[in-house]
């Protein structure tokens, strides 16, 4: 067993010669087998991934894992959609040819929620992605399959796609690192959109450091992808220091304090005490950490302004699955039949559901009241967090209202549950572009729970370093899914 | 002639001449090819992301400069959601928030009239991708699909069809001259679609506008303006104005009429909203300054140049500022010295139709301005009568070689007037008894001295120098 190990562990092994890559690659293969068995994490193994030369490069010979939404050149790729479920693409998403630029090798894609629109991980078109800690749990979504695989070992990390939280819930879920860079940080080009504005590429881990470093490698300008801005100047791995005395960080007291739910259940309260004993941890590393007030109003806002902008966003995004240049042909007499034929048998009802949002709100005679005052409203969101970020240098909250749910829990139906907020604050962070990273802090009922570190644009190292050393000072550090804790 | 007022507008489709595509980074030009100047961004591949070409931002702005449009702050764009085979995305990048530029104003001259047209607004966007259709099946061919496009919008400012026709036609002109776009009809890349409405000359309120989309060639916007007045008119004639529906049409070439396609309650909705991919651009002050400096002159200005400072007829310098090519040439060849009034001459008469004949542009024609001279300034100095100078102007086209080499000494006219007076005196000291004759009335001998003239110079003799002389001489 070598893949529960990390980045920097592996490159020595690998550059002493103590392992080859073909090794760890074949070990990584096997395990992947293992995991689709019992969790169902994948859309494909690949079967003869390419080979790697060993470099003074951390992630040359290291296997690793990539979400379906991302295109690859000559391998499936199917956004877990049966509208695209024969699509192999004839190029790769510059993300992906960074990564094999710097020698990691791709092993497997991944399985997702439908297009990344959902956070379940239980409506891939290859079905339900299972937590590999209790498998009659969810993963949380939509990078259900990437975060089950690091999670179990399969190798240190996976990429994943984040646009409401889909790095963030389920690395919390599964007991991992999930880092969302800087909106604009790592090129989209060749990521299958959801909703543009808010979609960022990321990477799941068992390490902040692994985080820095698959990062580090991936990011850059593209001009394939106007978005992008230069970061050349940024060096995630070589800014993790530790060193966090005198910071300042800040919570928001509506949602963290349990005071604020009228009946909350035994592990809501378990989760909330336990982020509350995580920022004692902080403080004692004298970091300084302050509750702030923000308008309810704000807040009750966030899931209606993000089902708006995202639906609306996605509605056009996703208006190029006709079956007509690619995916299944649909069967009609004239185009528009063939059109609608193709889409009705290929898209989940969840994601139709969403299109017909989308669609409503985009309407002349609505866009003003939704969609236009989501966008507002979106503005007003960021600007209270960009005022905050004058005076503390992030923000750090719990990732939802606990553990992952059952998988037969799955509901996706907007609900008005006095935790909705919680469960969805993490939207935050798409809607500023903000950088943000979740990190293992803790278990309840023997599920993994999380804490997010969230910062200003562009303050990515910063964000990074106070995850690093409140990761180096608790036991969740590269740690691997326990077979048989199920109940 | 209807006894209505017909109210006009236009909305003009023009692509862009670039290297590549609007937001792709595909090669823009034709191809006979189909599908060959094509990228994934092209055909919506899941994962593709638009780029935004610089050069055909500064062409719209160009043009909204020209158009005397107020410009945007920001540069950016906007989706237009709808369904279609030929457009892959299911959205057009487009700009409605924001048009390059807004509330233009041209002025046109109808030749006894001056007509000020209001531009409503001029936006950048792409052009979708062709379809060819069969009985069968129908292709799809992507060379088109994102080429840039700008499309003009005139407010209802026109009231005929010779008006609509004559602003097509400046503001062609002016993407010719600007060298922004061939702007070629039978190259399908200029499209129009026309909106039409009649209405009594007094009343406050325009009447019902009617659609004509993708009317495809100018004599085709004058038909179909004239038709849709005619249909309009006579509806409402008899009394049946309520028939005219607020509808698109198209127009059936075969029948010079207008076809109902739908009505507007059917419009769709396009669900514009801004795309996100591409950031807002501010436009600075530079920039524009930039490409103001390089507008050129424009036709109108050249022609009333050519008519005031050079002398010509409004007939030639209207038929030489029809193309760009045509008016770099003439003022090429004025640059050089040429009388203006041949020059044009030559242009318009002689070699305008020595293109049309072999279908070339002037650009492919053999005799550049430089060569053209070496024509023109023998003719002038009279070394070669105007006969003459037609005959080397064709020889060398035949040719393909240069004029001079058809100018030598055996050829060319003796104008030089010392020796002329020589050969003139001596022939006239050999004919005494015929001066007397010419003196006592046989006037009809000057034209024996100028032939005695011709033979001993072998035809060689500038005619009209050699009458000059004798008529002095024989004073």
């Amino acid at each position: 067993m070598n893949l529960n190990k990390s980045i920097e562990e592996l490159h020595e092994l690998l550059i002493n010669n103590k392992i080859t890559s073909n090794e760890l690659v074949e070990e990584s293969l096997k395990k992947s087998k293992e995991i689709e068995a019992k969790c169902n994490a994948f859309v494909t193994i690949i079967d003869n991934p390419k080979k790697s030369v060993i470099s003074d490069n951390l992630l040359s010979g290291i296997p690793f894992g990539v979400k379906d939404n991302y295109s690859t050149k000559g391998i499936l790729s199917t956004g877990s959609s049966n509208t695209l479920k024969d699509y192999v693409p004839f190029f790769s998403a510059t993300a992906v040819l960074k990564l094999e630029e710097a020698g990691a090798v791709m092993v497997n894609k991944t399985a997702m929620d439908e297009f990344g629109m959902g956070g379940s991980g239980t409506t891939c078109h290859t079905g339900a992605v299972k937590n590999p800690w209790n498998l009659n749990r969810m993963c949380g979504g939509s990078s259900a399959g990437s975060a089950a695989a690091v999670a179990s070992g399969v190798y240190p990390f996976a990429l994943g796609s984040d646009t409401g939280d889909s790095i963030r819930k389920p690395a919390a879920y599964c007991g991992i690192v999930g880092y969302k860079p800087t909106y604009g940080m790592i090129s989209r080009y060749g990521l299958f959109p959801f909703a543009s504005s808010l979609d960022t590429c990321g990477c799941l881990t068992r390490s902040v450091k692994d985080a820095a470093i698959v990062v580090d490698a991936m990011k850059g300008l593209d001009e394939k992808d106007l978005t992008t801005w230069d970061s050349s100047k940024i060096n995630l791995y070589n800014s993790l220091n530790g060193n966090v005395k005198g910071k300042k960080l800040f919570y928001i007291k509506e949602l963290a304090n349990i005071e604020s739910y009228k009946n909350p259940n035994e592990e809501l309260i378990k989760h909330l005490d336990n982020f509350h004993k995580t920022l004692n941890i902080l403080k004692d590393m004298d970091v300084e950490i302050e509750e702030v007030s923000i308008d309810t109003n704000l807040l009750n806002a966030l899931p209606s302004v993000y089902t708006c902008i995202s639906s609306a966003e996605a509605t056009s995004n996703m208006s190029n699955l006709t079956g007509i240049i690619f995916g299944p042909r649909g069967e009609g007499e004239t185009v528009e039949e063939m059109m609608k034929d193709h889409r009705t048998k290929g898209f989940s009802p969840l994601i139709k559901r969403r299109f017909i949002i989308g669609s409503y709100i985009l309407q002349k005679e609505n866009q003003e009241r939704y969609f236009v005052n989501a966008l507002r409203v979106r503005r007003l969101i960021v600007d209270t967090i960009k005022d905050l970020f004058k005076k503390y240098d992030a923000l750090i909250m719990p990732v939802g209202s606990g553990i992952a749910p059952y998988l037969d829990d799955d509901n996706d139906m907007i609900d008005n549950k006095e935790t909705r907020v919680l469960e969805e604050h993490l939207q935050i962070g798409n809607f500023g572009g903000f950088p943000s990273i979740t990190i293992p802090n803790g278990f309840i009922n023997n599920m993994p729970v999380g804490i997010n570190i969230t910062g200003n644009c562009y303050d990515d190292a910063n964000v990074l370093n106070i995850a690093y050393a409140l990761e180096n000072k608790m036991e969740y550090k590269n740690q691997i899914a326990k077979e048989g804790l199920n109940e | 002639m209807s006894k209505y007022k017909a109210v006009i507008g236009l909305e003009m489709h023009c692509e862009l001449k670039s290297n590549s595509k609007v937001f792709s980074q595909a090669k823009n030009s034709y191809s006979e090819i189909p599908n060959s100047n094509v990228s994934p961004v092209d055909m919506a591949f899941p994962g593709i992301l638009p780029t935004i070409n610089k050069e055909s931002v500064r062409e719209a702005l160009l043009m909204s400069l020209v158009l005397n449009c107020t410009q945007p702050e920001y540069v950016y764009f906007d989706r237009k959601n709808y369904y279609y085979p030929d457009l892959p995305k299911g959205y057009q990048i487009t700009q409605m928030h924001a048009p390059i530029g807004v509330n233009g104003k041209v002025t046109i001259d109808m030749g006894t009239y001056k007509k000020e047209v209001l531009i409503h607004d001029i936006h950048l966007e792409e052009d979708s991708a062709s379809l060819d259709h069969y009985s069968l099946a129908s292709l799809i061919n992507y060379n088109r699909a994102g080429v840039p496009l700008l499309e003009l919008v005139t407010e209802p400012c026109l009231n005929s069809a010779s008006e609509a026709v004559a602003f097509l036609e400046y503001i062609r002109r002016v993407y010719q001259y600007c060298g922004i776009s061939d702007a070629d009809t039978k190259m399908g890349q200029i499209r129009c679609d026309v909106n039409v409405s009649i209405m009594n000359e007094d009343d406050k309120e325009l009447g019902t506008k009617v659609e004509i989309k993708n009317v495809n060639s100018f004599s085709n916007v004058y038909d179909t303006i004239n038709y849709e007045i005619k249909r309009q008119s006579e509806l409402k004639d008899s009394g049946k104005y309520n028939e005219v529906e607020q509808e698109t049409r198209r127009f059936d070439e075969e029948s010079g009429t207008t076809i109902r396609m739908r009505s507007k309650v059917d419009a769709i909705d396009y669900k514009y909203f801004v795309e996100p991919n591409i950031p807002k651009y501010k436009i600075s002050n530079e920039w524009l300054e930039e490409i103001k400096k390089s507008i050129p002159v424009l036709p109108q200005e050249r022609k009333e140049k050519y008519i005031n400072e050079l002398g010509l007829k409004e007939y030639d310098a209207n038929i030489i500022i029809k193309e760009k090519d045509y008016a770099d040439y003439f003022e090429e060849c004025v640059k050089l010295g040429m009388d203006a009034k041949i020059a044009a001459n030559y242009l318009t008469v002689n070699i305008i139709a020595y293109i049309n004949k072999e279908d070339i542009t002037l650009k492919e024609f053999y005799l550049t301005p430089i060569l053209l001279n070496q024509i023109i300034s023998e003719l002038n100095k009279g070394t070669i009568s105007s006969k003459q100078a037609k005959e080397i102007f064709n020889k060398s086209l035949e040719e393909k070689k240069e004029p001079k080499t058809y100018i030598t000494k055996e050829n060319t006219q003796i104008s030089d007037k010392e020796e002329l007076d020589k050969i003139i005196i001596n022939i006239l000291d050999n004919n005494q008894k015929q001066i007397i004759d010419y003196h006592n009335g046989k006037t009809n001998l000057f034209d024996y001295f100028v032939g005695q003239v011709m033979k001993e110079t072998k035809g060689k003799a500038n005619p009209s120098l050699v009458k000059e002389i004798l008529s002095k001489k024989l004073q």
